[in-house]
């Protein structure tokens, strides 16, 4: 560590590049501690984003067409505003209106800006995977569906154990493509001052006038989040491949 | 397995198991079934044949309520199955469906498809599930393929799974959607020897087929429609033979 310290600054007394996180202590501390708050940001929308796409998928099928309807409503509202706007919405608008308790003398709210970045974002994104869960569920043929309730399947039991386990195989390209895309979008929780790493960045570049290095940091870091991410999702699809199947 | 004696609804194993009266079905403005009648009694297996489009598969599928259907009754042991506050559970409890197209789930196992249904909608304990499901794979003749994906197996062993998956359930009436019109002659018998042996041991039976020899060795009673109603029916030592009706006796000329 002290020799992979003493290099960053080495690199920045001969050639002015300043990686200050990798040589300086508090700034160190400060990036691994964004990396934890950034990956926690990730896990919880991706989750929350999947949940809600499983159960608006099952809610647009419904008989009901309120509810229909509502679910139509929820995704024309988060596909077609931007998600930035969605995030300060949630946060200066909703989050006013939603109880606090006292915390000595100021008010805090039980949902901080942690909380309403994974809400904020978890619909968001969960609007899209509804709509790609949608696509999956019209793919598996009626035939089947028929066999699980002449079995005396209720609806639900045959969307839980017939119908979407099937969907989900066939929408998981897609799927991918949209937890990368939820992944990237999560920095925008910057907006509203979750301690991320795009936040923690600008404030490091900010205090330390490095922008270029930190933009390369950045760039790096989400990469390979990226990559990662990628990485678990194919070897998800192929654990899941069924034998003569597709 | 049925219950012996009187049911709530009033139901005795004396009275018809399957009982259609005056049944019609459309499909918009198309009429497939107009106006049908028919009855079968418990342990009796009976064949619906017929030419494509005389609505023989839109029959048995009316009988569990896959179609719902516009007038007339169907009862499945004095269960009114034309009621709009029908308990579907109920009637899929007594009616077990065979398809052409075998419909198993793909994603799980021979073993697993067979087992699923008892355990998630019977709430049948696990361990006699798979007691139960085990003597049925010995049944079907399908040991050593319990672990097999329906993608890793044959069309007649794809059946075979799908007849035993429907049998888990234990209903009292097995329905048949033309099981082996999808099967290559080979396979076809397989098939339908574990449908004999089914019907031999008492199973009440519906098939819609066009196996005319299977139906002439196995049926006790054979049904033929023709554009949506029941032209002529008889016990087939009479039916074959004797069949009276021109429109009858020219569907049986091209196939016999």
């Amino acid at each position: 560590m002290e020799l992979f310290g003493d290099f960053f600054k080495q690199l920045y007394d001969t050639s002015g590049w300043n990686f200050v996180i990798f040589y300086d202590q508090v700034e160190w501390d400060r990036f691994i501690a964004a990396i934890w708050t950034t990956i926690k940001l990730i896990i919880a929308c991706l989750i929350f984003s999947v949940v809600v796409g499983f159960a608006g998928a099952w809610a647009q099928g419904a008989k009901s067409r309120i509810i229909r309807y509502g679910m139509a409503g929820y995704i024309q509202f988060f596909r077609n505003t931007p998600p930035f706007v969605q995030i300060l919405f949630f946060y200066f608008v909703l989050g006013n209106l939603t109880p606090s308790y006292d915390a000595g003398g100021y008010q805090e709210a039980y949902i901080g800006s942690f909380g309403w970045a994974v809400i904020s974002l978890g619909f968001f994104a969960g609007a899209f995977n509804t709509e790609i869960f949608r696509s999956g569920i019209e793919a598996v043929p009626e035939s089947t569906v028929e066999a699980a309730s002449s079995l005396g399947y209720t609806r639900l039991q045959s969307y839980i154990y017939v119908v979407f386990p099937l969907a989900f195989r066939v929408c998981l390209p897609a799927l991918n493509n949209n937890l990368v895309n939820l992944l990237k979008t999560t920095t925008l929780a910057y907006g509203i001052a979750v301690p991320e790493m795009m936040y923690t960045a600008n404030q490091i570049w900010s205090d330390n006038v490095n922008v270029p290095e930190m933009m390369i940091v950045l760039f790096l870091f989400y990469v390979g989040l990226v990559a990662i991410l990628v990485w678990v999702m194919h070897r998800w699809e192929k654990s899941m491949k069924i034998p003569g199947y597709g | 397995m049925a219950s012996p004696g009187k049911k709530a609804n009033g139901w005795t194993p004396k009275q018809p198991m399957v009982s259609i009266k005056d049944l019609h079905k459309s499909f918009g403005d198309l009429e497939v079934l107009k106006g049908v009648s028919l009855e079968v009694m418990k342990g009796e297996c009976i064949c619906i044949i017929g030419p494509s489009g005389s609505g023989k598969s839109t029959l048995i599928r009316c009988v569990n309520a896959l179609n719902d259907i516009q007038k007339g009754s169907i009862k499945v042991e004095g269960l009114e199955v034309n009621d709009p506050n029908l308990d579907k559970l109920e009637l899929r409890k007594k009616v077990g469906m065979v398809f052409q197209q075998y419909n198993l789930f793909p994603h799980k196992t021979a073993i697993e498809n067979i087992m699923m249904a008892p355990i998630t909608v019977l709430k049948q304990d696990k361990d006699e599930v798979a007691k139960h499901a085990k003597s049925l794979v010995r049944k079907v003749r399908l040991e050593g393929k319990e672990d097999s994906y329906p993608g890793e197996l044959s069309g007649g062993q794809q059946q075979r799974v799908a007849i035993a998956r429907a049998l888990a359930m234990n209903p009292d009436v097995m329905l048949f959607d033309e099981v082996t019109a999808a099967l290559d002659p080979e396979t076809v018998k397989e098939v339908l020897v574990t449908i004999q042996e089914l019907a031999e041991e008492g199973m009440t039976c519906i098939l819609v087929t066009h196996e005319m020899g299977f139906a002439k060795e196995v049926a006790d009673h054979i049904y033929f429609t023709d554009r949506g109603v029941i032209v002529e029916h008889g016990p087939p030592k009479t039916f074959f033979k004797k069949a009276k009706d021109p429109r009858t006796k020219e569907f049986l000329s091209q196939i016999l």
